[in-house]
């Protein structure tokens, strides 16, 4: 098992990955009894047993605030942002990780929030696509989708603009093909590709002014 | 006025007088982005999906497994189990099993026969959507698995397993004119060439699906859907409700693509669910359904024989298709010989398309039904004519140009065809003549290859039509609000008609809030589908405004105890023709202080007799082929459109590098796989297995080139439809590139390199 890295602080909480997966299936969940076991990766005999619906309590840092609530340990990040909390931009598309509209940023990096656990999230800085507005404004890379028609239903959209941002992020002045490969794990069936490298480019020029 | 720009208005009409075409426009045509992007790219637009209401549950769906299986018993006992499930639905329930059909195929919302893998069994509602999968993977089906036929070439064989009792065949279309040996006979050159397409999926980004809530007897839905009405008149008929006590509401949608025209069964479910519970339920399908269930292409099986004369005149074009619909009725080979009959001037033709029942989920309308699968066929075909008698394929097409439709009864005349044009154009834009010229002199020595290639298309309808009403509103400071049945499905609806609104009012257009897509407040449309809203809505809207202007004047006239003839609309005030000292503001006449509103209620005139509406299209490209992977680059694309007057220059972009974008799917990514000589279920039913084009798979370079006409004849807004014509012939023309780079003709997609490489391989063989 990968080493858990506090700075990221993705998977520093309470249960297993592992022991989580091997619950799942029988509709139950395993949670270990300490997050020292966790960081030593064993001791399945310290874990009890709960059902898989029982509710456990979730702090999350969500655009700058704190959100405390009960969640199933089973319960994507997605769910709980969507349907829980009310932040609805973030989109679900296929809920397995494959076409991206429920991109967030998890400290500055672009993740799917379908795979990712709620309790895996807890103390991470999670910024939705809500978050980028400053008051009712647009930031840099909405405006430029916005100016580009950089999306058409706009489903995907919410996702595509977290992947550039996290790339801008990173990345303050990238070029067509990294912007290609930053957004290609980001699915528009309705083609807006070509606009949207536009409206990464404008948003890349618009940002470093 | 405020809200004005001082710009220019057009003419306000008599009464009775219909408006003609705008001689310039300040506002229409101009590149502009979305009144709604800000809700778009904020993420504050509430999508159906984004609903979540007080008390509401969560329905989950459960489907057969199996391509045909017959449901012996439900047992629903443990479902019922689990302390948060709130109810549980299934089959024989005479209250909940409700009639289904398709066409004219009856079934159940449960049906005891399944005839595709994810019909639906049994339904639950539970307290969260995990409860609800939980307890719906509780319930206990035992099936009788029947044999699948789900190969729809083997459909018609003696021993094929019957989808339904009266067999596997639904229906042969024919079609011809003229006399096909005759032309065959007149021919310098003839070849006859077999083609497939594979059944494409439409899988838009929002999941299929609707929250449902009961405020008594009144049913309210809010539904991903193209078209609101369609949703609540099929819901009424189901449940017996009337009209009035259903509404649905859509007012954004996550794509539908065709997908979302139609009413499901999910909706009736979530419906259901909701009445026996109480309480609101949310029900959309996981992903893996949207592709066994939400509908698809069809697969297409062509043959196409094709004569031409040595100076490029074609002579004869016999076509013959095997498809599918799935299951059930679902127009497995709806408008799939269009192309055939009414691209190209032919004297000759001959259609034959037979259209069979396997065991798989139900087709639905894909972006331009037919016509992709038809012109991969039929371009090819006119690509290898134009090399068999030395012709540019370019010249060929532009030899056989009609400006009447031969496919109809009578030959009714085009309104307008810009198709010369479009590849005259598109043919000089791209720089056609220099690019086949290098392709053809490229060395031969690396591994890597370009080619160029070009094809046409004109899409069946596109011209729009009655019926459509819709109000626009005048508040007493001159802003305005546009009430509006139809869907925007993505494609920009409710822009373009703030704009054609704007234009006629000479407001600014962000002055005009436009609420749409909703039975209890918004006026009757029918589904954004067929690139016929804008054709359809923005004349409705046009006339919408000219009555508010006649409103206008008529109390300014009044009020200034002048004749209304003599009186102008300027947009800011209302001026005397004979004494231009005299003048009101719009926002000082008094009748409107005093009324509060102007409304202006606009209907959707006829279209022309005896002539048809049909919008044009040209598509060329470059690609560059590995001949060491099969990999397929596409490097760029140019889109010429004649879809009448340009509405938006920028969401006219935005349609042409998605239709182009979807068609490389159809080209080079995409494929339904059907296990069918094993268990019939489909093997790729996620984004994983079935491959969208991706930010890596298109060009950054797709270029727009609309031919502009405003069609003065088709409607009072002089527009067309675009959003299907721009993805008719992308696919072919990828596939004439390929053979312009490699000399191999790919005559069944998709273009992948698995394919690519196998075929490179099997020429270096022969040599």
């Amino acid at each position: 098992m990968e080493k858990p890295n506090p700075k990221r602080s993705l998977s520093n909480h309470r249960i297993s990955r592992r022991s989580f997966m091997a619950g799942v299936g029988a509709g139950t969940v395993c949670v270990a009894a300490s997050s020292r076991l966790f960081a030593s990766g064993g001791g399945e005999k310290e874990e009890e047993v709960i059902n898989a619906d029982s509710l456990s309590k979730l702090s999350l840092h969500i655009n700058a605030r704190d959100h405390h609530l009960l969640v199933e340990p089973r319960w994507s990040l997605l769910y709980v942002l969507r349907e829980k909390l009310g932040l609805t931009g973030t989109k679900e598309g296929c809920s397995r990780g494959e076409c991206g509209a429920c991109t967030v940023l998890i400290g500055h990096v672009p993740r799917y929030a379908c795979l990712t656990l709620a309790l895996e999230a807890e103390g991470a800085e999670i910024t939705t696509v809500e978050g980028l507005l400053n008051g009712e404004e647009l930031g840099a890379v909405q405006t430029a989708f916005a100016e580009e028609d950089a999306f058409q239903c706009g489903y995907c959209t919410p996702g595509q603009i977290m992947s550039v941002e996290g790339l801008l992020r990173k990345n303050p002045s990238p070029t067509t093909e990294e912007i290609r490969i930053a957004v290609s794990g980001n699915l528009c069936r309705c083609g807006a590709y070509s606009h949207i490298f536009k409206a990464a480019e404008k948003a890349a020029k618009a940002r470093s002014k | 006025m405020y809200y004005t720009e001082g710009l220019p208005v057009p003419e306000t009409p008599s009464p009775g007088e219909t408006p003609g075409p705008w001689e310039r426009t300040d506002v229409v045509g101009k590149p502009r982005p979305r009144v709604d992007a800000y809700e778009r790219v904020s993420g504050t637009a509430v999508y159906p999906s984004d609903i979540v209401l007080p008390r509401m549950l969560y329905g989950a769906i459960l489907r057969c497994p199996h391509p045909h299986a017959q449901v012996k018993k439900v047992d629903t006992t443990a479902a019922e189990a689990p302390p948060r499930v709130r109810a549980v639905i299934g089959p024989g329930d005479p209250k909940t099993d409700l009639p289904w059909s398709f066409r004219d195929v009856k079934t159940t919302l449960f049906p005891k026969t399944c005839r595709f893998e994810g019909e639906p069994v049994a339904a639950v509602a539970a307290e969260t959507l995990y409860q609800a999968w939980d307890a719906a993977g509780a319930v206990r089906v035992d099936y009788k698995v029947l044999p699948h036929v789900s190969d729809e070439r083997r459909a018609l064989e003696k021993d094929a397993p019957k989808v339904h009792e009266n067999g596997n065949k639904l229906k042969t279309d024919t079609y011809s004119r003229g006399d096909v040996e005759k032309g065959f006979f007149e021919a310098d050159v003839v070849l006859e060439q077999h083609y497939r397409t594979e059944a494409e999926v439409h899988t838009p980004l929002e999941l299929h699906g609707c929250v449902a809530n009961w405020d008594g007897d009144v049913l309210t839905i809010w539904e991903s859907t193209q078209g609101v009405y369609a949703v609540q008149s099929r819901v009424a008929e189901v449940l017996g409700l009337p009209l009035s006590k259903v509404r649905v509401i859509g007012h954004y949608m996550g794509g539908g693509f065709g997908s979302k025209l139609q009413t499901s069964r999910y909706s009736i479910v979530a419906a259901l669910l909701a009445k026996k519970t109480g309480r609101p339920v949310k029900s959309f399908l996981p992903r893996e359904a949207t592709f066994l269930a939400m509908g698809n292409r069809p697969p297409s099986n062509m043959t196409l024989k094709a004569g031409v004369k040595k100076d490029g005149t074609l002579t004869a074009l016999s076509f013959t298709c095997l498809g599918t619909g799935g299951a059930y009725p679902a127009g497995g080979t709806s408008l799939v010989d269009w192309q055939i009959r009414d691209l190209y001037l032919c004297p000759h033709v001959r259609t034959e398309c037979t259209d069979v029942y396997i065991n798989a989920g139900p087709a639905r309308p894909f972006r331009a039904p037919g016509h992709p699968q038809c012109s991969w066929a039929l371009e090819q075909m006119l690509d290898a004519l134009a090399e068999a008698i030395g012709m540019d394929p370019v010249a060929l097409r532009l030899k056989n140009v009609p400006d009447y439709s031969q496919g109809r009864e009578g030959n009714p005349p085009y309104t307008t065809t810009g198709l010369k044009q479009c590849f005259k154009e598109g043919a000089r834009r791209f720089g056609w003549e220099k690019a086949r010229r290098k392709t053809a002199g490229q060395e031969k020595k690396g591994h890597l290859r370009r080619g160029v290639g070009m094809a046409g298309s004109v899409w069946f309808v596109g011209g729009g039509g009655p019926p459509s009403t819709v109000i626009l509103k005048l508040f007493s400071d001159g802003s305005a609000n546009l009430n509006m049945g139809a869907s925007d499905i993505g494609t920009g609806t409710k822009t373009v008609m703030a704009m054609v609104a704007a234009e006629e009012l000479g407001l600014r257009p962000e002055m005009i809030r436009i609420e749409h897509a909703d039975t209890g407040t918004t006026q009757y449309a029918t589904p954004s589908g067929g690139s016929k809203t804008v054709p359809t809505e923005a004349p409705t809207v046009r006339d919408a405004a000219v009555q508010v202007k006649r409103r206008l004047l008529q109390m300014a006239a009044e009020e200034m105890d002048l004749p209304v003839e003599d009186l102008r609309y300027t947009g800011d005030d209302i001026v005397s023709r004979s004494r231009p000292d005299r003048r009101i503001r719009i926002v000082d006449i008094s009748g409107l202080k005093r009324q509060g509103v102007v409304v202006g209620v606009g209907h959707r005139g006829p279209n022309p007799e005896k002539k048809t509406v049909n919008p044009f299209c040209a598509q060329f490209c470059e690609v560059e082929v590995n001949t060491r992977t099969g990999e397929l680059r596409i490097l760029r694309f140019l889109s010429t459109n004649e879809s009448g007057r340009v509405m938006n220059r920028l969401t006219f972009d935005s349609q042409v590098i998605g239709g182009v974008t979807m068609g490389i799917g159809l080209a080079a990514t995409e494929m339904r796989i059907l296990d069918a000589n094993r268990t019939g279920k489909m093997v790729n039913r996620n984004w994983h297995d079935y491959k969208l084009p991706t930010s890596l798979d298109v060009p950054a370079d797709i270029v727009g080139v609309p031919i502009e006409m405003p069609d003065a004849e088709a409607n009072i807004s002089g527009a067309k439809g675009l959003g299907e014509p721009v993805t008719i012939p992308t696919a072919a023309a990828v596939a004439n590139a390929v053979y312009d780079a490699v000399g191999i003709r790919i005559t069944e997609s998709p273009i992948n390199p698995l394919k690519l490489s196998s075929l490179l391989e099997q020429q270096k063989k022969e040599g």
